[in-house]
């Protein structure tokens, strides 16, 4: 039994069938991650990196194809009846019951599949309704919720059983920048007294620079780098990072990327006025030049450019090579 | 680092716990709209009234308009567990086409139905709502769960067919010739309870179908109606060929349904049915332990090939 760890994978790979003749997917491949009691854990990592499948092996609802996991010291194979009494899994997105029952009938629904008495349920439905912003609403049919409180009662739902591990696949979609503001206060609040552990994916980098102790940056089923947000920024200090917005967009990205010294890029195109904002990555600065020759043969103009301290995004790209957008 | 252990007690709770509260989704979430139940209740006995009628007019035995009766009551079932909020002429013709040879078979097939769309197919349902995966991560029994949606779908459907077939006597006043009511109970009892064995034991198998529920649920349809007697006692009139009769008391409606027969319609006691007795608790002994060996098969098989969860397949 692993002490201290909450969560941990040692040579965790996962298999999936692929489409005939073209071989098996490989989503997982020999993932090792250590997450202790109290941490919050972020997996970054595009669609299809193999977030979700980590959570779901984690989560006793996938099988690996190798490898050994362990939620609080217990083998997830062997021993997933007892590893779902200690967690509980929110989804973002998913629709959290049924859409006829109320908010509150939903909650204790749920709260039955934990075994809650019905004191213990009913005060449990109450803190965490006024604490998610759902207690005007306890009445309410799921179905005629919007999708951030239906995304709000499917984290009430998560936190029924008050688990000591949580996992959070993508929590805040569908939130407004106020309600997933709230939703990470409240999480931090949650783990207050050092017992409870989360492991988080999201998209959203700054979510996971704010909440997360560690963050795993997750490619292609390999763990690229597992560090503090701040120690994963630091190891970029010597890396200028930039952000150009050009007008028109670059059609033929890959022919910047193959400049030389250029680590990582992703660009983001506004729609409405046809400029893109590119973030780079580089070795050092002398690579500017080529750049900015390269944007100007591209026939593109530079609207405005200026440099940055490394963010978690920065981080992400020059490890991926690519942004997440 | 010090785990909770839970005891077989605790454990039992915990189970019946969950059965409760998934009996209670069923039944607060099948009655919460008034209007359903009593559309689900009327309008059936509006169809059964035409067809007592039409017997009646072309001079058939009274037995016959009992018959028609009991199996108006299906018809709540087809609403419910198929037609609900389909309106469309193909749907209410295949409706019509059902209810054409009603006899007293017709409550049976009521709740085969309500096996095959409410029960057989939750899985697949709570899967595509996304629930599925919180039962898969929640600490309880599977078997618990659906034993909950059986009980719920019991109730449920019981209380629909109870009212028009009390709605049904008392409009038309259809005698029955039934003398042993406690047998009858028992029986239809059994029935019931093998009938949703078999929808457990579907469930299960039906765990990681997508789409394909559909069809495979209309393929059980027709070929039960036939076997089972819900247009023709097949087991009782000897003009049917013996490999069919043989066939069809593999189906549990079948059994259930020719006991009931013999006792509501044709006035007989427990000396005439204690073989379908036997038959009905020998379907539940197997039924119920196959249940739940599937479920933990398609468990295992859907985390190894990753479509427990998988939508959309």
């Amino acid at each position: 039994m692993k002490r201290d760890l909450s969560i941990e994978t040692r040579s965790l790979r996962r298999l999936f069938k692929g489409v005939p003749g073209a071989g098996d997917v490989v989503a997982l491949d020999s993932v090792d991650l250590s997450v202790e009691e109290g941490e919050i854990f972020g997996l970054l990592g595009p669609n299809g990196a193999g977030k979700t499948t980590v959570i779901k092996i984690l989560a006793t609802l996938l099988l690996p194809t190798s490898g050994e996991a362990y939620v609080k010291g217990l083998e997830v194979v062997k021993n997933a009846p007892k590893i779902r009494r200690l967690i509980n899994l929110v989804s973002g997105g998913e629709t959290p019951g049924y859409g006829i029952l109320s908010v509150k009938e939903n909650l204790w629904f749920f709260s039955q599949l934990y075994g809650l008495s019905r004191d213990g349920a009913r005060d449990r439905i109450k803190q965490l309704t006024d604490q998610l912003g759902l207690d005007t609403y306890v009445d309410s049919r799921m179905s005629k919720l919007s999708t951030g409180y239906k995304q709000r009662l499917n984290l009430a739902r998560g936190f029924i059983n008050n688990p000591a591990v949580l996992f959070l696949d993508e929590p805040t979609l569908g939130l407004d920048v106020l309600s997933a503001k709230q939703l990470r206060t409240f999480i931090r609040s949650w783990m207050a007294d050092g017992t409870k552990t989360v492991l988080l994916t999201t998209h959203y980098m700054a979510e996971a620079d704010e909440m997360c102790n560690r963050v795993g940056i997750i490619d292609r089923g390999k763990v690229l780098a597992c560090d503090t947000p701040q120690r994963l920024k630091m190891k970029l200090a010597s890396r200028p990072s930039w952000k150009i917005e050009i007008t028109p967009n670059i059609q033929d990205l890959d022919s910047v990327r193959t400049i030389q010294g250029i680590v990582g890029l992703s660009e983001t195109s506004n729609i409405e006025t046809g400029a893109s904002t590119l973030k780079l990555v580089l070795e050092d600065e002398s690579v500017m030049s080529s750049l900015l020759s390269k944007i100007s043969q591209n026939g593109s103009k530079v609207l405005a450019m200026s440099k940055s301290e490394p963010t978690l995004e920065d981080v992400y790209i020059s490890l991926v090579g690519r942004g997440l957008q | 680092m010090s785990l909770p252990t839970i005891g077989f007690r605790d454990e039992l709770l915990s189970n019946l716990k969950a059965a409760y509260a998934r009996m209670w989704v069923r039944i607060k979430g099948g009655n919460r709209e008034a209007t359903h139940f009593i559309a689900e209740v009327f309008l059936p006995v509006l169809t059964i009234g035409a067809y007592v009628i039409l017997y009646r007019s072309l001079g058939l035995p009274s037995t016959l308009g009992s018959a028609v009766i009991l199996g108006g009551a299906m018809i709540v079932f087809i609403y419910t567990g198929f037609f609900a909020g389909r309106t469309d002429s193909a749907s209410l013709a295949a409706l019509n086409g059902l209810i054409g040879f009603v006899v007293l078979g017709g409550v049976m097939i009521a709740f085969w139905m309500n096996v095959l769309w409410n029960m057989s197919a939750q899985w697949y349902w709570e899967k595509e709502m996304g629930n599925l995966e919180m039962y898969m991560v929640a600490p309880v029994s599977r078997m618990a769960i659906l034993f909950g949606m059986s009980l719920g779908g019991m109730i449920n459907t019981s209380i629909r067919a109870l009212g028009i077939l009390i709605l049904g006597v008392y409009v038309f006043q259809v005698p029955f010739q039934l003398h042993d009511i406690f047998t009858a109970s028992f029986i239809f009892l059994l029935t019931v309870v093998a009938l949703y064995s078999l929808g457990m034991v579907f469930a299960s198998l039906y765990m990681l179908y997508g789409r394909e529920v559909w069809h495979t649920n209309q393929l059980l349809m027709e070929p039960v109606f036939f076997l089972s007697g819900s247009y023709f006692p097949s087991i009782y009139i000897s003009a049917i060929p013996f490999w069919v009769q043989l066939a069809a008391t593999a189906i549990p409606m079948t059994v259930g349904l020719d006991a009931i027969r013999r006792i509501a319609i044709y006035g007989g006691d427990i000396s005439t049915v204690w073989l379908h007795i036997v038959a009905l608790i020998a379907f539940i002994l197997v039924l119920f332990p196959l249940a739940r060996k599937a479920l933990n098969f398609m468990e295992s098989l859907g985390k190894k090939e990753g479509r427990l969860t998988l939508r959309w397949q």
